[in-house]
């Protein structure tokens, strides 16, 4: 991903995913296509927890989870994880496959273990040796942000001392079918924040984090230092036109942080490349910090990962903050005449301590992150 | 973590509302089961009232009553919400479409298959702009809902509403996941106390396997188990019977929640 994002590389392809038949671009993980999750857990098979499963061997992720439970004990840690569609393909499969004079799904369909929105949480608890208290966040695309909130306030409130957040979404033929039937799927590879923008392209994607308390952190850590929740109360698909819940949840992010927008190095936006999200988003993102802050969208590289957006990009905040990079934006042309923040078109190196990253879903479901290095 | 009930909302079958729900909870009045009547929420403009499925219904009208109980404006309440079920029906028809040769799914039946749909329905109903969230535990959605809401309050010091809803799938999905029936039940809690304050709770997260609390009625008990949001049962019958004592709750293999309920 490091190299990625300083090569401003973009995963999208066009879409072949399964049967689909939509016009528009994907960013897929095609390893998953013959990858099969851990022989123990093998009830729990679908491409979600596929996906998920290939994420936590990354990185050494798994041993340093394994560290903390020796540390902490299993009971100690928790889980918060997201997820927007969980093991839905699976449900989809099995209803071509029902019995023609019955109607009933075949005998092999799980839903429990697939189907529902806690397959993910039982099988990243299970793999992960976890007995701690958790759940699975599913507010749409801003499930895996709001996450970090939930495992933040269970360790302030000390019901658990570390806590793995994170999710994963894969691909299905409901969101791709879905986004369509909005006109919400762009053509070629989404161009975030451009003129001539004309929507998302869906990817499929995980990721992981561990959490500890912050009184244990090394100088130069990088800590969850605020987050912001909101909700728009305005449409179910329609960002509010204003951008008022974003706004409300960026003031609330920086408040929980204690610090003011000009203490901010970057932003990383939601940027789905619709017209409307980027345009409400822009304008919040302009009100409250006006013309220099230097922000991007990272979902031209990426595609819209839907319930892992949050995670994906608070790992991209993270990176912005270690490698001094803030992202310029892949498959952005040019940038609508009409945004006022400042948009980054190309890589910019500097110093970056602090970080905001937006995550906004259907329901009006809006959730900011302030990441920050450890002083 | 002590949080205080200010408000209650019940719902399910021959469970129509707390106060109906009180005297049958209290013995006063036999169970008799029914099906759920779930009221379409006049909070939601008619054009929307009409678009918005069943399992929304419930988590409306479920939620309304606590608020309702509780004398509390709900624009400035923070929402946890939490299902094990989620939207079936719409997902039902969605996989109908999407097996078929068409495909052509509809707008409004997508944006409706979230999760959150009913967060998101409440925040327009309400025209509440404070955090809400959507949650699942599968058979311990309800545990989950109450860990959350309450440490939501506890952290930020401010009113939180609970609303747990789980809808029976239509077939076939109803035979891979059966429910019972269609059962909501919700929860005004606050840091402090108010002049509505009903009880307090103090949360302790259990490991092992130490029996939950079961409901003596055993069409009641039948539910608890049947149905993930009627895990509540138990805790909402110490609210009911304002008795002083520990509610043990399900929750994930092997860990429980235990509730000390004290009745104010």
């Amino acid at each position: 991903m490091r190299d990625a994002l300083r090569e401003k590389r973009s995963g999208l392809t066009p879409c072949d995913f399964e049967t689909a038949r939509i016009d528009t671009y994907v960013g897929t993980v095609p390893a998953l296509d013959d990858f099969r999750v851990r022989p123990d857990l093998f009830d729990y098979d679908c491409r979600n927890n596929r996906l998920a499963q290939l994420c936590l061997e990354q990185d050494g992720f798994a041993e340093r989870v394994a560290a903390a439970r020796d540390r902490h004990g299993a009971a100690r840690i928790g889980f918060y994880l997201g997820t927007s569609t969980s093991g839905l393909h699976a449900t989809e499969l099995a209803y071509r496959r029902r019995d023609p004079k019955t109607g009933a799904l075949p005998a092999d369909y799980r839903y429990a273990e697939t189907q529902n929105a806690y397959s993910l949480g039982e099988f990243v608890r299970r793999y992960l040796g976890l007995t701690g208290p958790g759940f699975v966040v599913s507010s749409a695309c801003s499930s895996t942000a709001k996450a970090f909130g939930n495992a933040a306030r269970m360790i302030a409130a000390g019901i658990c001392d570390a806590a793995v957040v994170g999710g994963a979404d894969s691909l299905c033929l409901m969101t791709l079918y879905g986004f369509h039937s909005l006109g919400l799927t762009s053509r070629g590879p989404c161009r975030p924040f451009d003129a001539n923008r004309d929507g998302i392209s869906i990817g499929e994607g995980a990721g992981f984090a561990l959490i500890e308390k912050a009184d244990r952190a090394r100088a130069g850590a990088v800590l969850l230092l605020g987050v912001g929740e909101s909700s728009d109360a305005y449409h179910m698909s329609t960002p509010h036109p204003e951008g008022l819940g974003a706004k409300i949840a960026m003031q609330q992010a920086l408040e929980s942080a204690g610090l003011r927008p000009a203490d901010i190095d970057y932003i990383n936006l939601h940027g789905t490349a619709t017209k409307t999200n980027d345009a409400s988003e822009d304008k919040a993102v302009f009100e409250i910090f006006g013309p220099e802050t230097p922000c991007s969208s990272t979902k031209g590289a990426t595609g819209h990962l839907l319930g892992a957006a949050g995670i994906t990009e608070a790992i991209v905040s993270i990176l912005a903050i270690e490698d001094g990079l803030m992202p310029g934006s892949a498959n952005t042309r040019s940038v609508d005449p009409a945004i006022r923040s400042n948009y980054l078109l190309e890589n910019r190196q500097g110093k970056v301590t602090r970080v905001l990253t937006n995550s906004f879903g259907f329901g009006g479901s809006n959730c900011s992150l302030v990441l920050g290095v450890a002083q | 973590m002590r949080v205080f009930v200010e408000g209650v909302g019940l719902l399910g079958p021959g469970l129509r509302g707390w106060e109906a729900a009180r005297r049958v909870l209290t013995g006063e009045e036999p169970f008799r089961s029914a099906s759920t009547i779930i009221a379409a929420s006049e909070l939601l403009p008619p054009a929307e009232r009409r678009r918005t499925p069943v399992p929304v219904k419930l988590a409306l009208a479920v939620g309304q009553e606590a608020f309702q109980n509780a004398g509390r404006d709900a624009a400035s309440t923070a929402t946890v919400f939490t299902s094990s079920s989620g939207e079936g029906e719409t997902l039902h028809q969605m996989c109908e479409t999407l097996a078929s040769e068409e495909r052509e799914v509809s707008p409004t039946r997508f944006h409706n298959s979230v999760h959150n749909a009913a967060a998101g329905y409440w925040s327009i109903a309400t025209r509440s702009r404070e955090a809400s969230t959507s949650l699942c535990a599968y058979d311990a959605s309800f545990g989950a809902g109450l860990i959350e809401a309450m440490t939501q309050v506890v952290s930020w010091r401010k009113p939180v509403a609970l609303i747990a809803y789980d809808q029976p799938y239509p077939e076939p999905l109803h035979s891979a996941r059966p429910l019972l029936a269609s059962f909501g039940a919700a929860l005004v809690l606050t840091p402090e106390a108010t002049g509505r304050t009903s009880a307090t709770f103090d949360l302790e997260f259990l490991q092992g396997e130490e029996k939950p609390a079961r409901m003596s009625d055993s069409a009641l008990e039948e539910l608890r188990l049947g149905i993930p949001a009627a895990r509540a049962l138990p805790l909402f019958e110490a609210l009911a019977r304002k008795t002083q004592g520990d509610v043990v709750l399900d929750f994930l293999t092997e860990t429980r929640l235990r509730v000390s309920v004290s009745p104010c």
